[in-house]
């Protein structure tokens, strides 16, 4: 197979598998949060309710695709495809195997961060542009919140990235090689792993969407498949946030020989993804000034004083 | 507990949050193992308690005859007023429902027709399955409220002890009346 084959497959098989696999995210997810409040979840449509995907998708394709006429138009139906890109953008960097990920970037690390930067004008945008007040509140809190977090996020890798001594995303799972750098980073693994949450916008950091106060927030407005994109969006990046300390911190696809490179990855993504719907099945949505504070006098002081002392470990 | 101050209540309270929340996520965790309180109910039928209040039905007396007496009752107690009915008399002297029609789609199954009834002759069963794709098929008229039995209450029978006349029976003959008293005798 020519190299250009090979790539070309490479970047639609995993196009492919990310979007399928958001799209299976959102029936575990029900079921698991289903077995955790002691009910089944969806479990009618097909073996064990997988074809519950295929209902959804055909319910939001039937749907009205409806503009509000005081909407930015413009604006109003970019934003969801833009938080589609902007994560799928940011899997591109993600090595999954040897011989597997999309482009190898000497700075991938960088762009994975500019990507996940990008994701809250998707949001923003989306806010703005529906002129409603629920619409415009979440999309101040999204604001506020990605510029908190944003900060101590990049922070937090800083270490892994002394550790290593690259920004290359491959290069950083193979420097794990005699040690994953969940063990020296711990502290920036949960930090990360913190920040990655708020990220994807998920409980408890799903302020800019809260249902209960907020409706939907930045997506009130949105219907059919437009609404689609951005929930789909949000599995992705849940996906990714989960791939990527996988790769930061749990040393990517290495593991004993008997399970295929590729399957470590996968199942360490996994059971981070496992991890992330279970906080979200347990944990309560702080109120909006104790989130802040929670980042900005806690997370970041953490962030800072681990970089320190990481710095001065590897000087010693 | 003792308020501290500074950096030692800043310690905890962050200790206070985390362990707070790590020990919900154990416990929401510790439910994967137990058992889901769904009754899965086309396939299952949930447990109906003895008094559950389902669909109405007209009963009848161990002899066979309507109970209904067309009293009215029921229409009044009824809070959602949705049972219509218009009293008939036949030659015997006996009274019945000249129709009866429940609206379905209004009752909201309180029971309070029962309560009012005084023949026993409105009951709520244990029938919840009142689906319908025609809304008019939510009217149901007396043919479809009769039942063939006596439904709770089997031996009760109206006009056995009620004292009203009926044809082939004067006042007082029934199985559980007494005599007439006469009112006019000094007698004791
Ligand atoms: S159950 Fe209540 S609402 Fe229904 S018919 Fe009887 S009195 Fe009316
Ligand atoms: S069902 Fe009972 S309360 Fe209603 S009219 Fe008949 S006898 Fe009276």
């Amino acid at each position: 197979m020519s190299p250009v084959m090979y790539n070309l497959l490479n970047v639609v098989l995993i196009l492919v598998c990310v979007v399928f696999g958001a799209a299976l995210l959102t029936w575990l997810e029900r079921r698991l949060l289903g077995i955790w409040q002691d009910r089944y979840g969806p479990n009618r449509v097909g073996p064990f309710g997988t074809l519950q995907i295929v209902a959804d998708m055909i319910k939001l394709l039937m749907k009205q695709d409806w503009v509000p006429p005081f909407a930015d138009r413009l604006i109003f139906i970019v934003a969801p495809a833009f938080a589609m890109f902007v994560v799928v953008a940011a899997f591109a960097v993600i090595p999954m195997a040897p011989g597997v990920g999309v482009v190898d970037l000497n700075i991938g690390l960088l762009f994975f961060l500019a990507m996940t930067s990008l994701g809250v004008y998707a949001v923003m945008f989306g806010a703005y542009a529906s002129d409603n007040k629920y619409a415009m509140l979440g999309g101040l809190r999204a604001a506020a919140q990605m510029v908190s977090y944003e900060v101590f996020m990049g922070l937090s890798l800083m270490g892994v990235v002394m550790l290593a001594g690259t920004f290359n995303l491959r290069e950083l799972v193979l420097a794990q090689a005699d040690g994953w750098f969940i063990g020296p980073q711990i502290v920036g693994f949960f930090i990360f792993f913190m920040a990655g949450i708020a990220e994807s916008h998920r409980t408890p950091f799903d302020l800019p969407e809260a249902e209960h106060e907020l409706t939907a927030g930045f997506h009130t407005e949105y219907s059919g498949m437009k609404f689609a994109m951005f929930f789909i969006g949000e599995y992705v990046s849940v996906l990714m946030s989960a791939a990527m300390i996988t790769v930061l911190f749990f040393g990517g696809w290495l593991g004993p020989a008997w399970f295929p490179p590729l399957g470590w990855f996968l199942l360490k993504t996994m059971a981070l993804v496992l991890l992330m719907i279970l906080i979200r099945g347990s944990l309560p949505r702080p109120r909006y000034d104790q989130l802040m504070s929670f980042g900005w006098k806690f997370m970041l002081p953490l962030a800072l004083v681990n970089l320190l002392i990481t710095g001065a470990l590897i000087l010693i | 507990m003792k308020q501290k101050t500074g950096l030692g209540q800043y310690i905890y309270i962050v200790w206070d949050y985390f362990y707070s929340n790590i020990v919900t996520l154990v416990k929401v965790a510790s439910h994967t193992f137990t058992k889901a309180d769904t009754v899965e109910y086309p396939e299952q039928m949930p447990y109906l308690a003895p008094r559950f209040r389902g669909r109405i039905v007209l009963t009848r007396d161990p002899t066979g005859e309507e109970r209904c007496v067309a009293c009215n009752l029921c229409a009044s107690a009824c809070p959602t007023d949705c049972i219509s009915l218009q009293k008939t008399e036949d030659e015997s002297g006996r009274w019945s429902a000249e129709y009866f029609r429940i609206n379905f789609s209004r009752c909201v199954f309180c029971g309070m027709c029962e309560e009012a009834c005084p023949t026993y002759a409105i009951q709520l069963t244990q029938d919840f399955e009142l689906a319908e794709y025609e809304r008019q098929n939510m009217v149901y008229e007396k043919q479809h409220l009769l039942i063939d039995g006596p439904g709770k209450h089997p031996d009760y029978n109206f006009y056995e002890l009620s004292g009203k006349a009926v044809s082939g029976r004067a006042k007082g003959a029934g199985t559980q009346e007494a005599e007439p008293v006469n009112l006019k005798s000094l007698l004791p």
